[in-house]
């Protein structure tokens, strides 16, 4: 019995770090330029945005969560910090960005997104 | 995704190069003529015009360019109507956060005080299981009302593929509640001594962590309060002159080259430059600086300062996002949005943390299954609960940048924008502050204060000579002159074939007569004798003169002498930093005797002179070689690069005319002191960030194992889920009042 119960466990933390580090989830487009990424209830929607590398773009977020961790976002790669406001669309300008994956997030890190430029 | 709502709304834009009331019609025009437009009005007078309809904002511009007139959105919205609302949601969310703390208390702590004093919170018999049933039922409609934000959080992250604080907290409590159920349906699954349920567990917990977010919540928006200030300082309305009558109008529709009346008491609404009138204007909610400034015909006005004794008429040069006021509190919120170098460990070790939390709870329970005592199933939900639940991912993501927020924000009120959290970490270890001499250490307004003439020539005709020669330069030395000459009635004579030799002097012919004016290096050059009067000029500069070689057709012919006071708190402000233990050096491009006396006056031994301005960061980059954290303080303009090669450079203003963009710091008013401010202030938060840097890792490194339960072997006490719980809540709460300490702290003046 005990063992069962052992190896569920390893499985579990197998499983863990699977999910969590290994596992790459697909990313969005940003479509023409204008993606809105919704923060709410302790995420981005989407997370992982692609960008095409070497062209500027606009990235709209909507905050409807509001607790004060989702009222930033930085971008710091980037020395992007802004405020967003609650039920309403902020716009960031993404400057051309190199090859690479960018992360994005709140100041506390528990909201976390990634740019993938292409 | 998500879409912009396009259902009718109302749009203001204003328009620009509208100078006439048929513009009205033409622009009403092209705007209902747009498909989706149902109604274009425009007010003439403010230059706005309201659009209703389901056009977005780039179409209308679009229509308005295409008619001739230029157009942009009406931001409606300023600093300060944002603030309002986000202090509205702010308290919003905190009603709700203190609703869910009651529902959850309320059923937490009966039955937490039931389990202390009262009873066994076991199941032994069919009576208490009913009992605990309708307790668990309870519980989960608590779950649901007071803590469903956590369990949708979690479940959002997970699918992400992501983990956070919901994530424990959901986890933590989830574990509590099932077992304590599976104990109510199966009692005989679970052996008798581990029948305990844990649902006060739950409740309490997500009670407690609701209290603890919304006493964060209020201690946060203390952190923002000298941000606030400075929103506070802009007015909401501008008196404008428009087709002759003055009208009111909000501040972001006042138009550049408006013409705007302020009368006494009234705030300025924009910058700009005063066409009629005079008056006193307080300034020291920008620089510092208490006593009122006189300002008169063409001086500056600056938005946000305060109008004291006179009406007066001003032409707007900066509005909106562009002015002085406006790029500071952008910079100020942006610098305290920033993270110094320190916070990056935090940062990687935060985005780890929460599935490492998870394996060392699995591993925890694990644990206690097999080498546990009895009952090991209760043992082994407890402590992986508890792990869980004490774990606060929270406190360590917090605990830089709310002191980064509070610290900035306290330099911002003493006059010291710092640009961002690096600029503010790297100020706290300056070693070196190098000091230029004209308009950092000195008032940068030279006087004429000597005039010694070697021939037959009267000192007013030579003064002409020069002066005129040094009309063409733009060098403060050269403006001093020229300027007494004005005051003194001299006019000025036609120059011509003029050139500037860099770090030596000027040249030209005027008068027909070729003029040479520049220091002893310049004379050499050009083999002119100076006789005895090399020893006159070294008197003159060790009085702190700064003495200059005039010669007219290769023949010398007069000294003149100028001297920049010095400003009255320099003295007082180096003596402050030597001190603080900082090596203080003094840079100037005069000449040794002048720069020996200065440096003297104000207590500086170490000094280098006659530097050219391109040798300037060739200084800074010779004391970087040899170890020391350099800081630069320069007028921003001409010691540009300089301040960019310092590890830290200071741009000094003078009065509001700030140079914000090229420094790593500014100093909004003239004095010194704004350099230990500077430095005491970022040694301040960055003793504050450390604290609360060591403050969350000692709490989660020693909290996490105790609540696994090793110190069960030695002491026999294992941690109630309900006190990792509160302890949670508390660390972030801790981490932010730390930080709000700071807002007490005051540089001191010695």
């Amino acid at each position: 019995m005990m063992m069962l119960v052992n190896l569920l466990g390893i499985l579990l933390i197998a499983g863990i770090v699977w999910w969590f580090w290994v596992y790459k989830p697909k990313s969005k487009e940003a479509s023409d330029g204008v993606q809105i990424i919704v923060v709410e209830n302790g995420v981005y929607a989407p997370a992982r945005i692609n960008l095409e590398s070497g062209k500027a773009t606009n990235i709209s977020f909507m905050r409807k969560d509001q607790s004060p961790c989702a009222g930033t976002v930085v971008f710091s790669a980037l020395d992007i910090s802004e405020e967003l406001p609650v039920g309403k669309i902020k716009t960031i300008h993404i400057p051309k960005l190199d090859s690479g994956t960018y992360t994005f997030g709140c100041q506390m890190q528990m909201y976390r997104g990634e740019l993938v430029v292409n | 995704m998500l879409s912009i709502q396009d259902s009718l709304t109302t749009q203001e834009l204003i328009i620009e190069g509208a100078g006439c009331a048929s513009c009205v019609g033409k622009i009403e025009k092209a705007l209902s003529a747009l498909d989706g437009v149902s109604k274009a009005e425009m007010n003439f007078a403010q230059r706005i015009v309201s659009v209703t309809g389901s056009v977005g904002s780039e179409n209308l511009i679009y229509a308005i360019e295409q008619v001739g007139y230029n157009a942009k959105t009406s931001t409606a919205e300023t600093e300060s109507d944002a603030l309002e609302e986000k202090e509205q949601a702010d308290q919003m969310y905190y009603v709700k956060l203190i609703r869910e703390m009651s529902i959850a208390l309320g059923l937490g702590v009966p039955l937490m005080l039931y389990g202390l004093f009262i009873g066994e919170m076991t199941i032994n018999t069919d009576a208490e299981r009913l009992v605990w049933l309708i307790v668990g039922l309870l519980t989960a409609s608590v779950m649901y009302f007071a803590g469903k934000h956590f369990y949708i959080g979690a479940w959002n992250s997970f699918k992400n593929h992501s983990a956070n604080m919901d994530t424990l907290i959901a986890l933590g409590t989830g574990a509590a509640w099932v077992y304590s159920m599976v104990v109510v349906f199966f009692p005989s699954a679970v052996p008798e001594m581990a029948r305990h349920v844990y649902f006060e567990a739950t409740a309490m917990i997500i009670g407690l962590i609701n209290l603890g977010l919304a006493l964060e919540l209020k201690a946060r928006g203390r952190t923002s309060l000298a941000i606030k200030r400075l929103i506070g300082l802009q007015a909401k309305t501008a008196r404008v002159i428009r087709d002759g009558q003055e009208i009111d109008i909000p501040i972001e529709s006042v138009l550049l080259d408006d013409h705007v009346r302020v009368r006494p008491g009234e705030k300025i609404s924009v910058d700009g430059f005063i066409l009629k009138g005079h008056t006193a204007v307080d300034e020291s909610m920008l620089t510092g600086e208490p006593m009122p400034v006189e300002k008169n015909e063409g001086d500056e006005l600056v938005a946000g300062t305060l109008n004291k004794t006179g009406s007066v008429i001003f032409k707007a040069q900066r509005v909106g996002k562009d002015t002085a006021l406006a790029q500071i509190i952008n910079m100020v919120k942006r610098a305290q949005n920033s993270k110094p170098p320190i916070g990056r460990l935090a940062d990687v070790i935060s985005a780890y943390f929460v599935p490492v939390v998870m394996i060392i709870s699995i591993l925890s329970a694990l644990i206690w299954l097999n080498f546990g005592p009895d009952p090991v199933m209760a043992f082994a939900i407890v402590s992986a609960t508890t792990v869980l639940i004490i774990a606060c991912p929270c406190a360590l993501g917090l605990a830089t940048p709310m002191s980064v927020m509070v610290g900035v924000g306290k330099a911002a009120e003493a006059g010291v924008l710092i640009r961002n959290g690096e600029a503010l970490q790297t100020t706290s270890k300056i070693t070196t502050m190098i000091l230029d001499k004209t308009g950092t250490i000195t008032l940068g307004s030279p006087k004429v204060t000597d005039v010694v003439v070697t021939g037959g020539e009267s000192k007013e005709s030579v003064l002409q000579l020069v002066a005129s020669l040094e009309s063409g330069s733009e060098h403060p030395l050269a403006m001093s002159i020229v300027e007494s000459a004005k005051e003194q009635g001299v006019s000025l004579l036609e120059v011509s074939d003029f050139h500037a030799i860099a770090g030596h002097g000027v040249e030209a012919v005027v008068n027909g007569q070729k003029v040479l004016f520049g220091n002893q290096k310049l004379m050499h050059k050009q083999n002119i004798d100076l006789g005895d009067y090399v020893n006159q000029a070294q008197m003159l500069a060790a009085e702190a003169k700064t003495p200059m070689y005039f010669a007219v057709d290769s023949v010398f012919s007069a000294i003149i002498a100028v001297a920049d006071p010095i400003k009255e708190d320099s003295i007082s402000a180096i003596k402050r930093l030597q001190n603080n233990g900082i090596r203080v050096v003094m840079l100037t491009g005069d000449n040794r005797a002048t720069a020996k006396a200065v440096a003297a006056k104000v207590g500086i031994s170490e000094f280098f002179a006659e530097v050219l301005p391109e040798d300037k960061s060739n200084k800074v980059q010779e004391l970087q070689m040899k170890g020391e954290i350099v800081g630069m303080t320069g007028d921003g303009i001409n010691d540009a690069p300089a301040l960019a090669m310092a590890n830290v450079g200071f741009a000094i203003g003078t009065g509001t005319d700030v140079a914000i963009e090229s420094a790593d710091i500014t100093l909004m008013r003239g004095s010194l002191h704004g350099l230990a401010d500077a430095i005491a202030v970022s040694k301040a938060t960055l003793r504050n960030i450390k604290q609360n840097l060591f403050g969350a890792f000692i709490y989660n490194v020693a909290g996490v194992p105790v609540a696994a339960g090793v110190l069960y072997p030695i002491f026999g006490v294992l941690l109630n889920p309900v006190i990792a719980g509160a302890a949670m809540a508390f660390s972030s709460l801790t981490v932010v009042s730390n930080a709000n300490r700071l807002r007490f702290f005051k540089a001191k003046e010695h």
